[in-house]
Order: structure tokens, then sequence, then C-alpha cells
């Protein structure tokens, strides 16, 4: 065991976890953090996309030795507080679209679609309809049209 | 778990099948029950099945279905369920059903809204825990849920507006007519108010009472049929919704299970048992039926020790089993037609359409918490049939049923997968063999190797032409065997005196091919049959059970018919429905999606149709099969040909919530076009190849038409018919038909990819992929 610290949620956590424990675990398991969910361990799905100082990734996929104490980790738990708000824009446009169904991969999609903005904002453009044909993430329920309207609508929010 | 917190509330509401005789169809009893606050129980009992005669025209599901059959085996019980108003005002019912994302928790909420008068956000629906004493009422299935339980919730809650009322007349000083209730508070006409919040302990009774209740008129709907966002979008979107492995069961530490490296394989010894016992975080490991288990202080330490573990395996029921070995075993089994004679001249079609295995897993993997001590046991799962896995967690712990608790939790989809306890049953063998707690979780790579699959099945049909006419239209389809162990069996046996005549001499899965399958049009002399092949496979419904198949070839065939005729698609179809809620599903779809608009070579519309679930739906695709769209790239993924627009019209009958229909629509036409073109589990040397969603292609975005549009046809139904499987059949049909129109090959194998495998299978020993380390290389 060894002890890791970095930064969940805009406060810094301490945890006495082996090395090469992958980051989802150490949060949900650890820190009791279950907003990233599991969907298939290998970075294919997408269900536990969360950022890393601000971009998104994949804690299935990270060691918690490969984060240090600078390393801010936000969840969807986390997402409102980057906007000082109750609610990041775009979980309002998804509630305004109503776009979950059972749930269960959306504060993935969420987090993803905000990356998503973020960098085609950086680019100086906007969100292209190739954009959204790129994202990975897998709704089971199959609300992909409702994402779709939603992302394009948080967008604007954001 | 799932019991709302109401610590003054004993109370509940019940609702009771179908009224007296004499009385309108509004009009039931229900009971004011003994309570500290206001508790009301609904009496719906007694309705008639419908007549036992059934002509060979119309077909049986035309006149008595299988959501007959589930609402009327769900009746003798429904006075069981209640609703309970609180001293806050809040409405609480434990509804006998899962929620899957489906939105039944929302649809119930807004009839008790609505009937009691009061906001949607005061009615709080959660899951109710197994109950036995339910018997046949607490399946969810069958699109059945709102079929079976709309009026049993009206009758509770009007049975506790009507205390409410009561209550507040005697408080206000008016007569109860005077009264108006409106937003959770009854007002008399000289203006004084009481909330429900105040009136739900005068309005609780001491003893219990019944009552004449008469519901509110449809017309006078006000929540019912508005659109309406889901209850638990707010949870949903922050990820405070929890799901089974959120939950914080006490030492539940994680586990999971080394399985096979064949379907359905077993562990015969393991090598290693001590070093992997030894390794960091492991707690536990022992040996069960289906595996090795490991439990430990987190899922990636579990994830180490599976893949740790060197365990000598017995094969298996189909080792050796490939996708060609088992579709002969079909092909042998395929019942012959039995065309009566017809003229000389009449012309034959005949074609055979062969459907792949597909898996029916959810996002979220099979899971289960249990604590099972020596004289009692706790679960909790996302459990659609939670009655029939509490029964078989008793018998597989030798505990008397009152011993086992079954919690139901809210599931991370099921599209069917969670009909089945396979997660809970295996959670509780583990606790007992350890000792301790469980959090059991299937790995990804589990769920399409060794979890339940839709059943491959094959489906030949002919037909005779003669001057423009369809003499015979003749169906055999046949499949490895559906497992119906789920309660649904159960209840066809139960009810087989209440079933339509011939019935009772089918099988069980022939009983249930016959009443879920209609084919709505005037094609002479019908006849469809269903044989089954049983080969040890783990199969179940997913998003329905034989209709995606059946319609899917059916339709693909009426096209071809069509053609022979020189007829087109839409107005052939037209000319022999005769069903007219289907037509005019048609006509929509075909006027909103421009059927027959000039479209560039290798892209073409596909239009079908599907009946069931006493509702109608037709859908129009378009579908983009030029190279240069089949061909385009998308790293681990399929692509392939591009639905480029969907149109789905539904009829559905009472619409509760339109949004939560037009999803359900939604996605039923992503299942649709994942089942035409591109999923399917590959069958070879006694293991499933798919281990993960780059290999399981469900449509992903790269996949998803640009332009959907649903349609909610005018419905003066009384009652609602099926909505969650209702999306899935015409879509995989309308887009087998598109591309068969772009292509100019009908497709026989479906889905249409399934001769391509795309990827390199993961490792089978052992059974489960590495987990990555290079995540910070990929992010965005």
């Amino acid at each position: 065991m060894a002890q890791h610290t970095f930064r969940v949620n805009g406060e810094s956590v301490t945890v006495d976890v082996a090395d090469d424990v992958r980051l989802l675990w150490v949060l949900r398991d650890v820190l009791g953090i279950t907003g990233p969910k599991y969907g298939c361990g290998i970075n294919v799905c997408k269900a536990c996309t969360s950022h890393i100082n601000g971009k998104a990734f994949n804690p299935c996929s990270v060691q918690v030795k490969d984060v240090g104490p600078d390393d801010e980790i936000t969840t969807i738990e986390g997402l409102p507080d980057t906007v000082g708000a109750d609610l990041h824009p775009m979980q309002e446009a998804w509630l305004q679209r109503d776009v979950a169904q059972c749930g269960y991969c959306q504060p993935g999609q969420i987090m993803a679609a905000v990356a998503l903005v973020r960098s085609v904002r950086a680019e100086g453009r906007a969100i292209t309809d190739d954009d959204l044909d790129g994202i990975r993430n897998v709704c089971r329920c199959g609300t992909y049209t409702r994402i779709r309207e939603a992302i394009r609508d948080g967008a604007e929010r954001m | 778990m799932t019991t709302p917190d109401h610590p003054h509330a004993q109370s509940s509401v019940r609702a009771h099948g179908s009224p007296p005789d004499g009385v309108s169809r509004r009009r039931f009893i229900g009971f004011v029950v003994a309570g500290a606050t206001l508790t009301v129980a609904a009496e719906v009992g007694g309705a008639a099945p419908a007549s036992a005669a059934v002509p060979s025209v119309p077909q049986v599901p035309e006149l008595y279905d299988l959501g007959d059959l589930q609402t009327h085996s769900a009746l003798p019980t429904s006075q069981l369920i209640t609703i309970t108003v609180d001293d806050h005002g809040v409405a609480h019912f434990a509804i006998p059903r899962m929620e899957v994302g489906q939105g039944i928790t929302t649809a119930a909420a807004m009839i008790i809204a609505d009937e009691l008068s009061m906001p949607v956000e005061d009615v709080r629906v959660t899951l109710a825990p197994a109950r036995p004493e339910l018997v046949f009422n607490q399946l969810t299935g069958g699109s059945n849920t709102m079929q079976s339980m709309f009026t049993p919730i009206r009758v509770a809650a009007a049975v506790a507006r009507g205390a409410l009322l009561r209550a507040a007349a005697t408080a206000l000083g008016a007569t109860v007519d005077s009264l108006v209730a409106q937003g959770g508070v009854v007002t008399a006409p000289d203006g004084g108010r009481r909330t429900y919040a105040e009136l739900s302990v005068a309005a609780a009774s001491s003893s219990t009472t019944a009552v004449d209740v008469e519901l509110t008129p449809t017309s006078s709907f006000d929540v019912i049929g508005t659109p309406h966002n889901r209850v638990d979008a707010l949870d949903a979107v922050t990820g405070r919704k929890r799901f089974t492995m959120d939950l914080d069961v006490p030492d539940a530490l994680p586990t999971m299970v080394c399985r096979p490296p064949t379907l359905n394989g077993s562990p015969r010894s393991v090598d290693n048992l001590a070093a992997v016992r030894a390794l960091p975080g492991v707690t536990d490991v022992v040996v069960v039926e289906t595996g090795v288990a490991v439990r430990a202080d987190t899922f990636g330490q579990c994830i180490d020790a599976v893949r740790a573990l060197r365990v000598t395996w017995a094969g298996g029921p189909v080792e050796g089993e490939s996708d060609d070995s088992v579709l002969r075993r079909l092909k042998a089994a395929e019942l012959p037609m039995s065309v009566p004679t017809v003229p000389l001249l009449a012309q034959t079609v005949d074609l055979r359409f062969e459907f792949m295995f597909r898996s029916s897993a959810a996002l979220e993997p099979n899971c289960a918490i249990a604590d099972v001590r020596d004289d009692r046991a706790t679960v909790w799962a996302g459990l659609k049939a939670p009655i029939v896995a509490q029964r078989n967690i008793a018998k597989a712990l030798g505990l008397p049923i009152a011993r086992v608790a079954v919690n139901v939790v809210t599931g991370g989809g099921s599209f069917g997968h969670k009909l089945f306890g396979d997660a809970a049953i295996e959670a509780a063998k583990i606790s007992r063999a350890m000792g301790k707690p469980v959090k059991l979780m299937w790995h990804r790579a589990d769920e399409p190797r060794q979890g339940r699959t839709h059943p491959m099945a094959t489906s030949r049909i002919r037909a005779t032409l003669l001057a423009g006419e369809v003499l015979t239209f003749e169906q055999r389809h046949t499949s490895i065997k559906t497992d119906f162990s789920h309660g649904l069996g159960e209840r066809l046996t139960a009810m087989a005196s209440e079933l339509p005549a011939g019935l009772g001499n089918l099988g069980l899965a022939e009983s249930i091919f016959t009443l879920t399958q209609e084919l709505p049009y005037d094609f002479g002399v019908v006849t469809q049959l269903l044989n089954e092949v049983d080969m040890g496979f783990n199969t179940g419904s997913m998003r329905n059970i034989y209709s995606p198949d059946v319609a899917c070839a059916n339709e693909l065939f009426i096209d071809q018919l069509a053609r022979k005729l020189r007829k087109d698609p839409l107005s052939f179809r037209l000319a022999f429905l005769r069903n007219e809620r289907v037509k005019a599903c048609l006509r929509k779809v075909a006027e909103v999606g421009r059927w027959g608009r000039a479209m560039p070579a290798g892209t073409a519309q596909g239009i079908a149709i599907h009946s069931e679930y006493k509702g109608a739906t037709a859908v129009l695709v378009e579908i983009d099969c030029r190279p240069e769209t089949v061909n385009r790239q998308v790293r681990d993924a399929v692509t392939g040909p591009r639905v480029t627009k969907a149109v789905i019209a539904i009829d559905a009958g009472l619409v509760v919530n339109p949004r939560g229909l037009e999803a359900q629509m939604m996605g039923g036409v992503s299942d649709g076009i994942a089942l035409a073109l591109t999923s399917s589990n590959h069958l070879q040397d006694g293991h499933f190849l798919e281990a993960s969603w780059d290999n399981y292609f469900y449509t992903r975005q790269w996949n998803v038409p640009p332009t959907f549009e649903c349609i909610v046809m005018p419905s003066d139904a009384e009652l609602p018919g099926g909505a969650g499987e209702a999306g899935v059949a015409a879509s995989v049909a309308a887009t087998a038909c598109a591309y068969a129109r772009a292509t100019g090959t009908v497709p026989t194998r479906f889905p249409v990819n399934h001769g391509t495998v795309s990827f390199t299978p993961k490792t089978f020993v052992p059974p489960v992929p590495p987990s990555p380390t290079d995540g910070l290389a990929h992010t965005y």
C-alpha cells in the first residue's frame, strides 16, 4: 500500500491504496464517488468519463500513481462547481431535453459533452455533425438523438 | 432501501379489476385502509378475459394477446397495491414493477397526480421489494406495466382523493360536491382552504372501509397525455441516481468471478488458490458452480485476481459448437410448410432468413449485493421478476422464502436481461460460501460471453400469389430455445383455462409465440408456427421476444411480394393491411418521411409496420449504402451503411407521457438499426468471440440517423398499450427493407455484417482483458 494525494472536485484527498489500482476504483470503491460508472473497464464505453485538469479522460485506464497532488480530477459531482452554480449549463440542457433514460451512461455523456464543447471552442469553431458522430460514449438505451440536441443546446448556454 | 421515508404513515390505497355489473366503466370499489395518515387501496378485480372462441381470422393476438394474459393474471392481486398520503402532503407509491429507464415511475407519478389533483413533484414512486403475495403481479416485461397498472393506480388515487375531500368537507363546513381540489389544495366556495398535508391525518381511518369511487373521465385529464420530464432526471444528470453498484452496504466488498473460456463451462480445479488469496487487496477466493469468485478491496484488484487465477475447466454443453453447427440444428428442426392446394397457375415466393445470437446486456453489467447469514439473506439487485428471484435464492440457500429479503434497485437498462436473477442468485451463493457480504459485478467481457443472449433463429416464409392476390402466407420460425423461467411461463400455465381455444394444446413457447405474433394483412390462409431447439444456451427476451426477427422477415418478404406484383411497397401494404391503426401510422410516416422522393443511387427508403401491444407502429428510414459512406473509418468501430433518416409513428393507445413514449421510440429505432446492420455475437468453438463494446457493435453516434422524427398518433383508446419494446420490430424491418432496396440484394442473414469478424477477439484465458494504463495519453 502507498499513499497518493490528488485533488477531487476541489478538495485535496489522500488515499492509501496500491500504486496500480485504476483511478475509477479509487474514486468509487475507496472515496465513494459513484458518479463515474463502470461499463467496460477498458476505455471503450466511456461511462466513467471525468475530467483531469479540465480535459476529459477515463479513470478506468489511469493508475493512481500517475496522478499527483496538483492534478485536479472533476467528476460529474463536481461539475457544477466549475461554473459556480447549482447545475452546469450542459446539465441544464440535459434536463431541458429530458435526455436520460436509464441514466447509467449520462454522467459520462455529460462530462464528454462539456469537454467536446470546450475543445471545439478552443479551435474557434462551432460543433459539427462530424464532432457529434465522433463521440464514443455508449448509450445502450439509444437516446443518441437527444444527446446530440442537448450538446448543441448546452454549447449555446456555456 | 426502496421504502419511502414516511414515519407516520402505514396507509395505502388499493385498486381492483373490473366494475360491478351495470355500473359505468369508470366506477370501482376501493378501500380506505386503517392508518395514521391517509392510506387507500383499490379493487379492480374480476375483468372477464376475452372470448374463448377464436376464429381462424383474425389471429389470436387481435382478440387476446400476451398483454391480456399478463394483465388478467395480475388482477386478482391488484388490490394489494397501496398509495399513502403523508402529513407533508406527499403521495407515496411503491410500484411492484422495475424502473430500468423505460419511465414507469414518471408515468405512475403522473397518473397519481392527475387523479389526486396534485403536483407530479409531490408524488414519490419507489420500487417495491419482492412481495410474494403479489404472485403474478410483480413482473416487469412484455411492455405491460402501463397496461396492467393504469386502472389499479387510478382507482387507488381516486379513493385517496375521495377521503381527502370528505375530510376537507368536515373541516371547511362544505359539501364534498362543492369542493375543488387543485395543486394539492382543497378549496371551498367561501374561499376556505386546506392542503393535503393538513388533511392527511383527518382523512385517515381507524378501520378499513370499502368505498365506491368514480374515476376522472379521460376528457378531463390534465397531467396524463401532456409531455413530462422524467422524475429522476435531476438525479441522473448530477450523478446522484444510485444503481446497485453505487449502494453502500456495510462490508459488501467488490466481488467478481473468473469464468470459464467456453459457454457454461465449470471449474474442475484451481492451481494457485493460495497465491491469489495473497494478492494485494484480496480477502477471499472460493470456487462456485459458475467459476472462481474473488472478493477484494476494489474491483480493480478483483480484475487482477481473476486474471491471475489458474483454473482447469470442464467444457460445458456447447463445447465445439459454432454458428454454422447451430444453424444446421435449426435447419433440421424447421417444420414443414402445409400449404393447402392452390391453383396451378399460382406463383410461389419462398425465402429463408437467419438471425444470429445477440447479447441483451445493458450498459450496467449484471450485478447484485448479497448479505447471506446462517438464518437469513438480504439481496439488492435490479430484478424485473423479484418474486421468482426470491424463490430461487431461497431454494439455493435452503432458507424459507420469508427469510430472504429481495430489494429491487433501479436498473441501468435491462432490455430483458434483468428478467432473470442470475447475478442475484450467484451473489447469494458466493456470499454464503465466503460467509461475508459481497457486491458482485460481472466484467463487461462476461456479458456477451456468458450472459443471456437473444437466441439464434431462422424464419422461412412461403406465399402463393394469383391474379394480384395473396392466397397463402406460411411462416416457420425456428429458434434456439428462449428461456421463460422468469415467471411468464407460470402465468401461462395458471391461466391456461382462460386462454383462447386451441392454445391449451401448445407448448409454452409456442403459446407465447401465438399470443404475440400478429400479421395484420389479408393474405388468405395464414399459418405462423414456432419450433425450438434446446442446446443449453443462456437465452432470454431482448426488447421483445420474437417480433423483431419475425417482423424483419415478414416485411422484407412483403417487399418481395410487392415487387412480384409490380406494386410500390407503400401501396401494396395499404392495399392488404386490414388494421386501420396500422394504416394510419403507415400513411403518417410516408407523408412525414416523403415516401417515394427521388434518391441517389446507392441510397433508398424502406418502410415497414408492426402491430403488437394493443398498438401499431410504422417506420420509414432512408439508408446510405454508397461506398464513401460504408467505408468511412472510425477507430475500433463498425461504420457500414448509415441510416440517414428515421421517422416512426406510434399508436400506443392512451398515452400517459408523450415525451417518455418518444424516448422509447428513439431507443427502439437505435436497437432496430443495430439488429439489422451491426450487432451480433459470433459463436466459434464453444464460445462467443465478443467481449466488449468494441466487439459488440450496438448503435453508436456514428451510426445514428442525423434526422429522427417520432409522431405520437392520436388515439381515443381508454387504456394505454405497450411502449418499451414497441419501437424495435418495425425499425429493424424498415432498415432491412431500405438496405435491400439500396443495394439491390435482399439480405437473408442478420445483422448484415455478421459475415465479417472485424476485431481481434480478446483473451479467453484469462477470461477478462487487462485494465489499460494509458488513459492520460487520450485526454481531450
